[in-house]
């Protein structure tokens, strides 16, 4: 499915398109957050993309977790821990392999929702990124074609971001708002859906 | 964006380092970032860290100090710092008698001053955290992530800080600091919003004739919006709102009147006019007042009120010396 040289290829496109969309990331964050979503996330993922370079002969694994200790030192706020925690987990899903087949994908987007749940304490129906990943991961799951599972994944969670705008925040500084989050999405399920996309886009070519 | 900056990605650290150079007698900067510590060498007592976003001028780097933090991370505007910085200024500041984190209960912060406890904890080294959450316009309840910690954390440098420099042992300043926490609220609003400058446009829009009620610390919207009203109205309003969650009648409590860096000293000295009043009318006796910007937001306009209730242990402790570039005893 993809050898270090595709992943690392993917970190880039992600790294590409959080940059892209930061204005409207940040735009999401400033109606229920403190306004950084955006500006934090393109910080990070520039900084793995520059680091892409050193790591061009390393394992899958060890590319996920340069990421993950990237986006942990370089994000800040809860996002920083979060996503570096997910790559973290999904680096040491797949281990040393420079090859990660479709199972190999599926272990460690299911580590790294657990790392994401585990930091933030949180579950599905907070409004949260989880609300994207969560049904993202039940879909690619369902669907015995990895191809489909993926398409699938990805309109799943573009509903789990819909879904975000119709609850209210229990995790995070949008909880301090009240009803006031409702009618907004969640930044984090945007971003995170964000990513899936690219990652479909550059798998399925 | 109209601010006194050059590039907007380097206003972290150019700030850390003017303030620095402003106290080059009381602090210095690690090298590896955005980490100020006491600039003499370490004490055998236990060390005190605290941090968060930076806009909050002078916290948290100007209570560094004796008496106070020996750390003080800083991250981006309105950003907690990150795990690896935390770690940094917990290495550089550790002693025997162990160290104590002082976060803000905000999501992100838990989480990086948790990670960088995990990572100290494998070099042995032994910490444990409080956690502040003064803010009363947010409910503790199922349905949030609990009351936020702003302005009254200053009251839990200063006397755990105290309790510390006093060579306190570290479960004494852990349940000193928690005390403060537990006796310690705080009420805020804003008439207008800030910018961060990375972003370039403000939190939140408000007409002339409007105000944000229940305003956080970073720039976000508070709990409500109502019209603008006299000041003695708006004291009168966020008092009552502090006093429905503790009632501080009968007690003796020090009392911050926070300005959130947008406000000038005539306004702050002016709330506090009616706020010593009202105090008084509901028989809460004032031991110790501060007016002042303690813990802010950039350039917004608006001011907290904190009330601590104190007894003689922390009477003491909050009169005991201190000497840091934002706090003087």
């Amino acid at each position: 499915m993809a050898d270090s040289k595709k992943v690392a290829e993917v970190l880039r496109k992600i790294a590409q398109a959080v940059e892209q969309e930061k204005d409207a990331l940040t735009a999401l964050d400033r109606a229920i957050g403190d306004g950084d979503h955006g500006i934090n996330l393109a910080r990070g993922f520039g900084a793995v993309a520059a680091r892409l370079d050193e790591a061009a002969n390393a394992s899958v694994g060890a590319i996920l977790k340069m990421a993950g200790m990237t986006l942990v030192s370089t994000v800040g706020g809860a996002s920083g821990p979060l996503y570096g925690t997910a790559f973290l987990k999904a680096g040491a899903a797949v281990g040393e392999k420079t090859e990660m087949d479709s199972n190999d994908f599926i272990r460690a987007f299911d580590a790294a929702i657990a790392g994401i749940a585990m930091r933030g304490k949180a579950q599905q129906g907070e409004k949260t990124m989880l609300d994207a990943l969560i049904p993202a991961l039940n879909a690619l799951r369902e669907d015995p074609d990895f191809a489909n599972g993926l398409r699938r994944a990805v309109k799943a969670a573009e509903a789990g971001v819909e879904y975000t705008k119709t609850i209210l925040a229990t995790k995070g500084r949008a909880s301090y708002l009240g009803n006031r989050s409702i009618g907004h999405a969640d930044p984090g399920a945007a971003s995170s859906l964000l990513i899936l996309q690219v990652i479909a886009q550059e798998v399925l070519g | 964006m109209k601010k006194l900056i050059n590039q907007p990605e380097n206003v972290e650290r150019e700030m850390i380092e003017g303030l620095v150079k402003a106290y080059p007698h009381m602090l210095r900067k690690l090298d590896c970032g955005n980490v100020v510590v006491r600039a003499e060498k370490k004490e055998s007592k236990v060390a005190l860290i605290s941090g968060g976003g930076s806009g909050h001028e002078p916290a948290h780097g100007g209570f560094v100090g004796t008496g106070m933090l020996d750390a003080a991370v800083a991250g981006a505007v309105f950003t907690s710092p990150t795990p690896d910085m935390i770690y940094e200024g917990i290495r550089a500041i550790a002693t025997e008698a162990g160290v104590l984190m002082v976060v803000k209960n905000y999501t992100g912060d838990i989480m990086n001053f948790e990670m960088a406890a995990e990572l100290a904890a494998m070099d042995g080294i032994e910490v444990r955290s409080v956690v502040t959450n003064d803010d009363v316009a947010v409910e503790d309840s199922l349905y949030t992530t609990g009351r936020r910690g702003v302005a009254g954390t200053i009251f839990v440098h200063k006397i755990a800080g105290a309790a510390a420099q006093a060579g306190a042992p570290l479960d004494q300043v852990q349940r000193v600091a928690q005390k403060v926490i537990d006796n310690v609220r705080t009420m805020g609003m804003a008439i207008s919003p800030c910018t961060v400058p990375a972003a370039g446009t403000p939190g939140f829009d408000l007409a002339d004739d409007e105000m944000e009620i229940g305003i956080g610390i970073h720039g976000e919207p508070g709990t409500h919006r109502e019209k603008l009203a006299p000041a003695d109205q708006i004291v009168t309003m966020l008092t009552e709102k502090i006093l429905a969650d503790i009632d501080y009648a009968g007690s003796e409590v020090a009392v911050l009147v926070n300005g959130a860096g947008g406000t000038p000293l005539m306004e702050l000295f002016l709330l506090n006019n009616k706020l010593q009043d009202l105090l008084a009318e509901r028989g809460i006796q004032v031991y110790k007042t501060m007016v002042g910007n303690y813990m802010t937001s950039i350039e917004m306009a608006g001011f907290s009120i904190s009330l601590l209730r104190l007894d003689d242990e922390l009477k003491q402790l909050l009169d005991a010396p201190c000497n840091a570039p934002a706090w003087k005893n």
